[in-house]
């Protein structure tokens, strides 16, 4: 405190130059700014667009209309590829949740025998590509009918089986609750169910939540995985996939208004689910960087 | 080289401290390979002496155990029901009437297991080769099925992993079965099954907590990762799919190809690819930390306001997902989009666009490689800015005050204490966000599908490759299925992957600082 007012008292100088670097760094952030948020914008009036369905090089629409919104909802499968992507999140947050917190906490909080091989083994699995594991579980979902229409189950066992692999995060959250709470229930005669789900989830709502977040984000973000399991079947087509043909060069000048139109649609619930979380994301990701 | 003390070793500048941590990595890299080697031939004494201990073991067991022992030896789970464990005898025995149940019905285990002809080179997965034979009934050729190497090797598998449990379940009811002797000859109880399923959610509560997941990793991620490096040494590819055409065991074949630089190997591409991969890897890396903590320096400055609003705008590209942004931003730069247009018309980018004939900035590997590791900034600074702004709250205030009463300015209490604090902290989050940037699959395959074609390359693997393709994407497009996929090559590719992470994990372990300043700001 003392340093503050003796730097304060030095003189207008340093309030000066202050004043200057603020300006300096206001005008960077209003340019991240803009640079940050000029697709967003884009995309917005380029769905607005009527009098073309390519590109055109314009920022703004020279006539305004809900065409696109129209002609997406009357001649696409969009509507079935939106409620497959909304099934798919909700139940992934809902499995992955489940999967991640048991693995976590476990690893996290209990300590038996084959811990630290356990740990061991997923960090040495994590580093095969993932997709690598597609080539077999594609065929025996094709034998099993997991594939094509019914690819969004396909996908949400995809998605589920293997969550537990990425423990990191919660289980840095789960090493900053202290042992105590644990010791003082047992001591109380709690079992360690009762410790699990009495004692720390009830202290723990913000990482569940952050973890029903990243499920429930998932499936609207990947492509691979989900095209390999759909394999071009309409039917059973997540969003991301059944978007993306419309940007094939063949199909691009007749759908580019399109596919902003039906970005939006997709942005508008993802983004609001994901920012009324900001601060449980945020907490999340700033956890597992201190941790590591 | 002489290992500096560690006086010596705190005067030295960060840089003159980072490269002697180099230095010792590579000294250290002969003491290593003795050391592993040393660990190899420890690790197989010490499992000789264990299997050794094993057996011995056994042997007593059955020599001093009584009749219910030794009859558990080949009834599984008897010597527990003797003892009154009704609840873990029975599931033993049940579980080696499944055994032997599925290993000698008709086409069970011992059927699929002898199909294989596992690991001999050159000889087919599976026997019999399905064909086209002229059947009376329809006056035409149909196909007859055979064997299908996919399954044939699958169910291979599955049956080898099974023996192996079933071994394990043997010695392990054999010695429970001895413990329970021991615990009644003492005179004391046995758990029950009542006692068992009580444990479940207690002492034991671990195994129904990892159930479920332990059961899905083993399922999802171990089984197809084993089969998938089995593929890499046979020949399964579109045209030896295992059902129209068996596919055989090759050996080290594959491997080789990948490191053939003649005529028909891989070499030229896989080098191509796999240095793109590690540079754009190192790019994206350093250019999302260093400008994403610059703006998080920026937000958290004393005297900015709308602090929360900047960051809102930036994390929106975190929310909005990846396919809708990436592509919509492809597309801006492409020919006739907005800012690809508006390049275009910049003289000297025209210029180089015409002279080389290219229609977009797409079309131009320097440009595209650019362009690609530019807009990933764009993707990956929000996350580094939360990273950092949750880090640079925890730096003590008064570190910064008493460095400014010494007279430093900005730029020194960057570099002086900022820097060094944060890379301190993320140092091996630095090394995980590497290895993420190694398979950074939507960034490249959204933004530019891998393009411009590599014309001097032309076709590896089965598939086109382009001046953007990652080792990730060059899987992709070779596990697609298209008309010439090679499978065999996509497994292999997926190995390299394994080993580039491992080792590069390895050696950033080493080297890094936050493993040896461990007290330089507690």
């Amino acid at each position: 405190m003392k340093t503050e007012t003796k730097i304060k008292k030095s003189g207008l100088g340093a309030r000066a130059s202050r004043r200057i670097s603020n300006t300096i760094v206001y005008i960077i952030l209003i340019a991240i700014t803009l640079v940050w948020l000029f697709p967003f914008f884009g995309i917005v009036l380029e769905s607005f667009k009527v009098n073309t369905t390519a590109m055109d090089g314009e920022l703004f629409p020279e006539v305004w209309g809900f065409d696109n919104y129209i002609r997406l909802f009357k001649e696409t499968d969009f509507l079935k590829w939106f409620r497959n992507t909304a099934i798919m999140g909700v139940a992934t947050a809902v499995f992955q949740t489940f999967f991640v917190l048991s693995m976590s906490y476990t690893l996290s909080r209990l300590r038996f025998k084959a811990r630290k091989p356990l740990m061991n083994l997923m960090l040495i699995l994590g580093m095969f590509p993932g997709f690598l594991t597609m080539i077999l579980i594609y065929k025996v979902f094709s034998e099993l009918g997991l594939t094509m229409e019914m690819a969004p189950v396909g996908l949400i066992i995809v998605y589920c089986a293997s969550s537990g692999m990425g423990y990191y995060i919660s289980k840095g959250f789960f090493d900053t609750i202290p042992k105590t709470l644990d010791e003082a229930a047992r001591v109380d005669g709690a079992t360690r169910m009762q410790v699990f789900y009495k004692v720390i989830m009830p202290l723990s709502g913000s990482i569940v939540i952050y973890t029903i977040l990243m499920g429930f984000m998932a499936p609207w973000g990947d492509f691979m995985l989900a095209s390999y399991i759909i394999h071009e079947n309409s039917a059973g087509m997540s969003v991301a996939v059944g978007m993306y043909e419309w940007l094939s060069r063949t199909m691009v000048n007749s759908n580019y208004t399109m596919f902003c139109a039906a970005g939006v649609i997709v942005a508008i619930p993802v983004t609001t689910v994901f920012l009324c979380l900001q601060k449980y994301y945020v907490e999340g990701v700033t956890g597992g960087a201190v941790k590591g | 080289m002489k290992k500096l003390t560690d006086l010596e070793y705190l005067k030295l500048s960060k840089f003159q401290a980072f490269w002697y941590n180099i230095k010792m990595f590579i000294c250290a890299i002969p003491s290593w390979l003795k050391k592993l080697f040393m660990g190899i031939v420890n690790f197989f004494v010490k499992c000789g002496t264990a299997v050794k201990d094993e057996f011995v073991d056994i042997f007593t067991t059955f020599t001093k155990g009584n009749w219910a022992v030794k009859t558990s030896f080949f009834i599984f789970g008897f010597g527990n029901m003797y003892y009154g464990q009704f609840l873990r005898g029975l599931l033993f025995l049940l579980f080696e009437v499944v055994f032997f149940g599925y290993m000698f019905v008709p086409s069970g285990g011992l059927h699929w297991l002898g199909k294989g002809n596992w690991f001999q080179i050159g000889k087919t997965v599976g026997t019999v080769q399905g064909s086209f034979q002229y059947d009376m009934i329809y006056d035409t050729d149909v196909w007859v099925p055979g064997d299908d190497s996919v399954k044939v090797m699958l169910y291979g598998l599955l049956t080898i992993i099974f023996i192996f449990a079933f071994i394990y379940t043997w010695r392990l009811q054999v010695k429970q079965c001895r413990i329970c002797m021991d615990i009644t000859a003492k005179g004391k109880r046995v758990k029950s099954g009542k006692d068992d399923l009580k444990s479940l959610i207690d002492d034991q509560f671990h195994k129904t907590l990892l159930a479920l997941p332990v059961t899905g990793i083993a399922l999802f991620t171990v089984l197809p990762i084993i089969y998938m490096v089995l593929v890499a040494f046979t020949s399964y590819d579109a045209a030896h799919d295992g059902y129209s055409n068996l596919f055989s065991w090759v050996g080290l074949e594959h491997f080789n190809e990948l490191l053939d630089f003649g005529n028909g190997g891989l070499g030229l591409a896989f080098g191509e690819i796999l240095s793109w991969t590690l540079m754009w890897s190192f790019f994206a890396t350093f250019t999302n930390y260093f400008l994403g903590m610059f703006v998080a320096i920026m937000i958290n400055k004393k005297g900015i306001r709308l602090k929360k609003f900047w960051r809102t705008a930036l994390v929106m590209t975190i929310a909005i997902p990846q396919f809708v942004s990436l592509l919509y931003v492809s597309k801006l730069f492409d020919s006739s989009g907005i800012i690809g247009e508006l390049l275009g018309q910049i003289p000297f980018i025209k210029e180089y666009l015409t002279t080389n004939h290219y229609i977009s900035l797409w079309d131009s590997p320097t440009v595209a490689k650019v362009l690609v590791i530019v807009i990933n900034i764009w993707v990956g600074i929000p996350y580094v800015m939360l990273q950092a702004t949750g880090i640079l709250m925890n730096i003590p205030q008064d570190l910064y005050e008493s460095s400014r009463v010494d007279g430093a300015n900005t730029i020194q209490q960057y570099t002086k204490i900022t820097l060094p604090y944060m890379l301190f902290v993320t140092g091996p989050s630095l090394l995980t966000s590497f290895v993420n940037n190694l398979n950074n699959f939507n960034v490249i395959y959204l933004l530019s599908g891998g393009n411009p074609l590599n014309t001097e390359i032309g076709t590896a693997g089965g598939v086109s490759v382009g001046h953007t393709d990652l080792l990730i994407t060059w899987l992709y497009k070779m596990a697609l299925g298209s008309a010439d996929s090679e499978y065999y090559m996509a497994s292999v590719i997926g190995i390299v992957i394994f080993l580039v992470c491992a080792i590069l994990s390895l050696i950033i372990y080493n080297v890094i600082p936050s493993t040896k300043n461990e007290e330089d700001f507690q």
